[in-house]
């Protein structure tokens, strides 16, 4: 075996999570390993907020975030764990006290509460769970 | 964190799987060769992506099966560098924190990688970070095992996992079950990261 290309691309999680998920319904049985690293890695990537996405809102999401000036990896990293905190953003972005403005951040917190509305709804969940700790 | 290798392979398809479309049997060989396995410099392979080219396929005297050229694309788990990643503890040990996504878990946070200042606490084996609340008291917070973790990708390292060679098998095998092909070492000491409790408010 050989490689060709060690990363000829990035994938997104979502992408990643789309795809197991062909495997695992697909008519054909697996087995051994290939069952076991689907089946762990679709249970990690489920309970991410990454299982309520779709296509289109990804796609939406990318296009209102380009105006930001976001690297390549930045952005994919906005989409794989979508922030909820400017401190998040903060360790997202490289040197994003620069970069960017308290404004854009906050816009870009909005962006991303209206594409990917899940994320701030299991965050006020947790929450509640807490509470009456 | 994931991406897509190409490599290229001559796939063996025994005879018994010669009922099969060939792509579905070579998908099927491929998956069973690499899934679940570390390659060397390229990262945790999990499943076939896609097929990019397929050559004809050949038939090697004195033996039943085909052999086919085939140029694949393979998903696997490489985090960058600098990738902020999230993750649940497994357990603390004077190295430091071990970290598991679940399908990898060979991540640890070394104790000079830890929010400033922890210590170990031998009783309850776990670190304590020791918050500094600012009026001069400490307020210590303990990072149990199977709580939820923030951490930033900060190194990688490969390791060549050979079997052993017949002469001295007894030595190295010991020495090979310690060997972990691909480990990622992480740090916690932003804000930011850590356990997410810690940052809910």
């Amino acid at each position: 075996m050989e490689i060709v290309t060690n990363n000829c691309a990035a994938l997104s999680n979502y992408e990643v999570l789309k795809h197991l998920q062909v495997i695992k319904d697909s008519k054909r049985k697996h087995k051994g390993q290939l069952a076991t690293i689907t089946y762990e890695t679709l249970r990690y990537l489920e309970n991410t907020p990454v299982g309520e996405q779709t296509s289109d809102s990804i796609r939406e999401c990318m296009k209102s975030l380009s105006a930001f000036n976001l690297n390549k990896t930045e952005l994919l990293m906005i989409i794989n764990s979508p922030p909820i905190t400017a401190l998040e953003i903060q360790l997202i972005v490289e040197d994003s006290e620069e970069r960017l403005s308290e404004d854009q951040v906050q816009q870009i917190l909005v962006i991303l509460a209206n594409h990917f509305p899940h994320i701030v709804k299991e965050q006020s969940d947790n929450d509640n769970e807490e509470a009456p700790e | 964190m994931f991406i897509l290798a190409e490599m290229k392979n001559v796939t063996r398809i025994p005879p018994e799987l010669f009922n099969l479309h060939l792509n579905d049997a070579i998908a099927g060989e491929l998956n069973n060769k690499l899934a679940n396995k570390v390659v060397l410099n390229v990262g945790l392979c999990i499943a076939l992506y896609d097929i990019v080219s397929l050559q004809e396929s050949f038939i090697i005297p004195g033996d039943g099966a085909s052999h086919t050229r085939v140029n694949f694309r393979f998903i696997v788990f490489r985090p960058f560098i600098e990738e902020i990643l999230t993750g649940k503890i497994r357990s603390c040990s004077q190295e430091g924190v071990h970290v598991t996504l679940g399908f990898f878990e060979d991540i640890l946070i070394p104790p000079t990688a830890l929010q400033h200042p922890s210590k170990f606490n031998e009783t309850e084996q776990a670190w304590v970070w020791e918050y500094d609340t600012g009026d001069g008291s400490k307020h210590d917070l303990f990072m149990d095992s199977g709580e939820i973790i923030r951490f930033r990708v900060i190194a990688e390292n490969f390791t060549e996992t050979c079997p052993a060679g017949p002469t001295n098998i007894q030595e190295s095998s010991e020495g090979n079950e310690n060997k972990v092909p691909y480990t990622l070492t992480g740090s916690i000491n932003e804000p930011g990261l850590g356990l997410l409790t810690w940052w809910d408010n």
